[in-house]
C-alpha cells in the first residue's frame, strides 16, 4: 500500500507543480504552490519524518505562503498590466529553455538507476531523535545556520529602516 | 487496522464534529445573551422558552436567504473561501484528548481521535492555516474593502503567531513532550501548567484572541472602516459558514487552552472520584469537567468582547511585536534558567 500511496502523492506533487507554472493568474499560482507544499508534507509523513512534516506545514504552508499571497494580492497583477515582451526576449527564452532541457536530459542519462532508499534509522524523524542528532553530532552546522538566519533577519530590518534616514 | 478500530474512531469523530457544531450554534445564542446581560437588556427571548430556539431560526434564515455571487468575483475561490474556513476550524479537534480512556469490560476506548507525537505543533499548524479561508474569500470577492480586510487578517495572524509559538516553546520546556495526551496526564489533580507558566498562559490567551479574530482584535471585521470586512460580499449560508467558523475556532482554542494550561480533564480529588464512580463513569466526569472549563473560556471570550473596545491597527502591531514578543522571549529564557537550576540542585 505504501508504494501506491507514494505514486499517487508523487503524481499530485508533479501535477500541482506544473499547475503553478501554467496558471495565468499569479494568485492561482500561489494557491497551487500551497497544495504542492501540502503534498510534500504527505511525503514526509510517508517517510516517517513527522517533525519535518509538521514544520513544513507550519513554516511553508502557514507562514511563507501567507506572505506570498499577501504581496500578490496587494500587487493585483492582471493581464492588462503585464509588460509586453519583445520578440528578442522570447527567442532568448526559448534558447535558454532548450539548453536547460538538454542539460537535464544529459544529467538524467548519466545517473545509474538509483539504489532503493534504505532508511538507516526508521525513527530518526521523530522529534526526540532528531533533536538529539541536531544538538549532538550536528551541533556546529546547526548553530552556524542559525547565525545565517539571524544575519538575514538583521539585513531585512536594515533594508526597511533605510528609507527613514 | 481492524474494522472495530475504524468504526470506533468514526463514531468518535462524528460525536466530536456534532458537539463542535452544536456548541458553535449555541455560542451565537450565548453571545447575544451575554451581550444583553452586560448591557442590561433581555436579549433574544421570542423563539421558544428564553429564546432557546433562536439559533435554529437563525440557521433556517441563513439557508433560506438568496445566494448572491458577485459578477466580478472569482466564482470558484469565492466558494472555496468559506469551506476552507470551516475545514481549518474543525480539524483542530482531532488531537485534543477529551477524557481518559473508558474501560468497557476488556476493551479500552481512548477519548482522543489520534495521539500523534507532534500534537502541539499540529494545533499550531492548523492555527496558521486558518487565515487562508479569510484571505481567499476576501480576495475572491473583488471588493477593495474585502481585500483590505483579508490583508489585515493575514498580517495580524502572522504577527501573533510569533508570540504564540514562543509561549508554546516555554510550555514545552516544562512538559518535555509534544504529545497532548502526555501533557494532560502530567497535570494530574492540581498540577496544572498555568501554575508553572502564568506569563506564558497570558501571552497565549492574548494571541488566541488575535488568531480567532475576536474583539478587541477583530480588525478584519472593523465595520466602521471596512463595511463588513472580508465577508462584505457574502450572503446566505456562505456568510453563515464564516460566522460559524469563528465560533468553532473559539471552541477549539478554548479546548486547547484548557488542555495545555488548565489540566484538561484533570481536577482536584479525581482519584477519590475515580475510586467511587468506577472505570466507565469517572472518565465521563472528567470529560464534563473539561467542558466546564471550555465553557468558562468561551464565556471569557464573550465577556472581553463586550467590555474592551477595538484596538487601532498600529496599536495592534505595537502590542504584537514590541510587547508580546519580547515578553515571550523573556519567558522562554527565564523558564530555561529556572529549569536548569532546579535540575542541577
Amino acid at each position: 500500500m505504501g508504494t501506491s500511496v507514494f505514486y499517487l502523492v508523487a503524481f499530485l506533487s508533479i501535477f500541482f507543480s506544473l499547475m503553478v507554472i501554467f496558471a495565468k493568474n499569479p494568485v492561482h499560482s500561489v494557491l497551487y504552490l500551497i497544495v504542492t507544499f501540502f503534498t510534500f508534507t504527505v511525503h514526509y509523513i510517508l517517510l516517517n519524518a513527522q517533525f519535518l512534516a509538521v514544520v513544513n506545514f507550519i513554516v511553508y504552508m502557514g507562514a511563507i505562503m501567507v506572505l506570498f499571497l499577501f504581496v500578490l494580492m496587494l500587487l493585483n497583477l492582471n493581464k492588462d498590466n503585464e509588460p509586453l515582451k519583445s520578440g528578442l526576449v522570447k527567442v532568448v527564452g526559448i534558447v535558454a529553455g532548450c539548453c536547460l532541457v538538454v542539460t537535464l536530459i544529459g544529467s538524467l542519462k548519466a545517473t545509474a538507476a538509483s539504489d532503493p532508499l534504505v532508511l538507516q534509522n526508521v525513527n530518526l524523524g521523530l522529534v526526540k531523535n532528531l533533536g538529539k542528532e541536531l544538538f549532538g553530532p550536528f551541533m556546529l552546522p546547526f548553530e552556524l545556520s542559525s547565525i545565517l538566519l539571524l544575519t538575514a533577519m538583521v539585513g531585512a530590518v536594515l533594508l526597511t529602516k533605510k528609507e527613514k534616514v | 487496522m481492524d474494522i472495530t478500530f475504524v468504526i470506533e474512531k468514526f463514531i468518535l469523530v462524528a460525536i466530536i464534529f456534532g458537539i463542535s457544531l452544536v456548541i458553535a450554534m449555541y455560542s451565537t445564542y450565548a453571545e447575544r445573551k451575554v451581550a444583553a446581560f452586560l448591557q442590561d437588556r433581555l436579549g433574544p427571548d421570542r423563539a421558544g422558552p428564553a429564546g432557546m430556539f433562536q439559533p435554529l431560526a437563525d440557521g433556517l434564515k441563513m439557508f433560506m436567504k438568496e445566494e448572491i455571487i458577485p459578477t466580478h468575483a472569482n466564482k470558484w475561490l469565492f466558494m472555496v473561501g468559506p469551506g476552507l474556513a470551516m475545514l481549518t476550524a474543525c480539524i483542530g479537534t482531532a488531537v485534543i484528548p477529551w477524557g481518559s480512556a473508558i474501560t468497557l469490560g476488556s476493551k479500552v476506548i481512548p477519548l482522543q481521535v489520534t495521539d500523534i507525537n507532534v500534537g502541539v505543533l499540529y494545533i499550531f499548524g492548523v492555527v496558521s492555516l486558518s487565515v487562508y479561508g479569510v484571505m481567499i474569500g476576501g480576495w475572491a470577492s473583488n471588493n477593495k474593502y474585502s481585500l483590505l480586510s483579508a490583508i489585515r487578517a493575514a498580517s495580524q495572524n502572522i504577527s501573533y503567531e510569533v508570540a504564540m509559538g514562543l509561549a508554546i516553546i516555554a510550555l514545552l520546556l516544562v512538559t518535555n513532550t509534544l504529545s497532548l495526551k502526555e501533557i494532560v496526564e502530567q497535570q494530574h489533580g492540581w498540577r496544572w501548567n498555568v501554575l508553572y507558566q502564568p506569563l506564558g498562559f497570558i501571552l497565549f490567551i492574548v494571541c488566541a484572541f488575535a488568531e480567532t479574530n475576536r474583539a478587541p482584535f477583530d480588525l478584519p471585521e472593523c465595520e466602521t472602516e471596512l463595511i463588513g470586512g472580508y465577508h462584505t460580499e457574502y450572503s446566505s449560508m456562505k456568510l453563515g459558514f464564516y460566522l460559524f467558523a469563528e465560533y468553532i475556532n473559539i471552541f477549539v482554542s478554548s479546548a486547547v487552552m484548557s488542555t495545555l494550561y488548565f489540566g484538561g480533564y484533570n481536577y482536584p480529588g479525581m482519584d477519590w472520584v475515580a475510586s467511587v464512580a468506577g472505570p466507565v463513569l469517572a472518565p465521563l466526569i472528567g470529560t464534563a469537567v473539561l467542558f466546564i472549563k471550555i465553557f468558562a473560556f468561551i464565556f471569557f471570550f464573550m465577556w472581553v468582547r463586550w467590555t474592551i473596545p477595538r484596538f487601532r491597527y498600529d496599536q495592534l502591531m505595537h502590542l504584537g511585536w514590541k510587547v508580546l514578543m519580547p515578553l515571550a522571549i523573556a519567558n522562554v529564557i527565564i523558564t530555561g534558567i529556572v529549569i536548569a537550576i532546579v535540575e542541577k540542585f
